[in-house]
């Protein structure tokens, strides 16, 4: 390829490195344009002109052969930032190619053929950082969906405490083998933490039980019965229960209600405490007297 | 929606996403919460199965009419190693996966129309219809 090109790729490089010295205020306030204009609103244009200030001096550094870690470092800093702020990839991206469009306009004015042979070198450089930046953008993005995935994880299973001895685990949402398997394991730490012999769990908030949810819902009593707490199934909606006969899931001897306060009465009545109400008190009192 | 929707089965998140899309058909088509629940309930064991047995497969989920009754249409197909007995395959109680045994003849139930299309070798393809009442 350089048999053909009169100008040797060297001097184009040379040529854009003096350019980026000579006018880098020019270049830089162009590219702020550039960049600025295609994001949205949410953009502090002060902030983003230290930034693009400063991966212009990483990238001048880089070329004078001065090591560039510093400018994938920074890089990867902006697109990790710019995908937790909620900006879009064009929007990441274009502060990188903003740079190529911004330098063109004083290599037109320069003129010279080591210039534009420059050009296009420096347009590979800089195509190769914009994919990086989108690298690193997806990357940032993905990471924050595993963490939310996490969190759901960690915050959909409560395990909470009804009365002395009665624990109650609400469900809600999708039960895959992944969730029923930490409801699992916190329902039976919190029988043994608590020691308590009563446990309900309730599936209003599961939108379709079906028969992988009812086995794990039924190795999950199991499991409860086995270290001696009494399993309550509570929250069977009309149409749950209707699909529930329909597919054939048996519950055999395990104890279901249709709400929540049903199962804690259930269980109330089981560990033998009684309701009773005031005005009954008074009564017996009377009596008493 | 009338354009019938294709959708991947390749994992248990897509199982959710056809349930997710299953329901909104059935809501479309006017299907009463019970007949909802029970489509979705459907959808969600034989794509789970398709998932289990064949490794994947895809459903297609379309709305079709019989005269003035609407009905939502499901049908899934994969390319895993079919089933070998059938009528084996839809006893209560039967299953090679671990599983309760009720997914396929559980769904046959829940549905109104049924149709099972399998050979050793070639895959399966199941068509279900539940119709508006």
């Amino acid at each position: 390829m350089g048999v053909t090109l009169s100008v040797p790729t060297d001097a184009g490089r040379r040529r854009i490195e003096e350019l980026l010295q000579e006018n880098e205020e020019r270049v830089l306030k162009r590219w702020l344009e550039i960049a600025g204009s295609s994001s949205s609103s949410h953009v502090d244009r002060s902030s983003l002109a230290g930034q693009l200030r400063e991966l212009y001096q990483a990238l001048r550094q880089s070329l004078d052969g001065s090591g560039d870690s510093d400018l994938r470092g920074l890089l990867a800093e902006l697109s990790r930032s710019r995908a937790r702020q909620g900006f879009t990839p064009t929007e990441t991206a274009v502060v990188v190619f903003g740079l190529k469009e911004a330098l063109y306009e004083s290599i037109e004015t320069d003129g010279s053929p080591e210039a534009l042979r420059g050009f296009i070198w420096f347009s590979q450089l800089i195509d190769d950082l914009g994919l990086l930046t989108m690298e690193n953008y997806a990357a940032a993005r993905e990471k924050v969906i595993i963490d939310q995935a996490e969190q759901l994880l960690e915050l959909s299973t409560p395990v909470v405490k009804l009365w002395e001895g009665i624990v109650a685990v609400p469900l809600v949402g999708t039960l895959d083998s992944a969730r029923t398997q930490v409801v699992m394991e916190k329902l039976l730490q919190t029988l043994v933490d608590t020691g308590s012999e009563h446990a309900v769990i309730d599936i209003t908030g599961v939108p379709a039980v079906d028969t992988q949810v009812a086995q794990h819902l039924l190795k999950t009593v199991v499991a409860a019965r086995l270290m001696g707490a009494e399993c309550v199934i509570s929250g069977i909606r009309p149409q749950i229960a209707h699909t529930i006969v329909t597919l054939g899931i048996e519950f055999g001897d395990i104890v279901t209600k249709a709400s929540l306060a049903d199962a804690l009465a259930h269980a109330l009545r089981e560990s033998g405490v009684e309701f009773v109400s005031r005005k009954t008190r008074v009564a017996v009192r009377t009596e008493e007297d | 929606m009338t354009t019938p929707a294709e959708l991947p089965v390749n994992s248990n998140s897509d199982v959710v996403l056809v349930r997710q899309h299953v329901r909104t058909t059935a809501i479309d088509v006017g299907l009463s919460l019970v007949d909802q629940t029970k489509v979705v309930t459907a959808a969600s064991e034989l794509a789970r199965n398709a998932l289990v047995y064949a490794g994947g497969g895809q459903v297609r989920v379309e709305i079709v009419h019989n005269g003035i009754r609407k009905g939502l249409r499901l049908v899934f197909s994969d390319e895993g190693p079919g089933i070998p007995d059938i009528e084996q395959a839809l006893t209560d109680g039967w299953t090679t996966g671990g599983g309760l045994g009720l997914g396929l003849s559980g769904s046959r139930r829940l549905v109104d129309e049924f149709d099972l299309k399998s050979a050793p070798g070639e895959g399966t393809l199941i068509t279900v219809t539940k119709w508006a009442r």
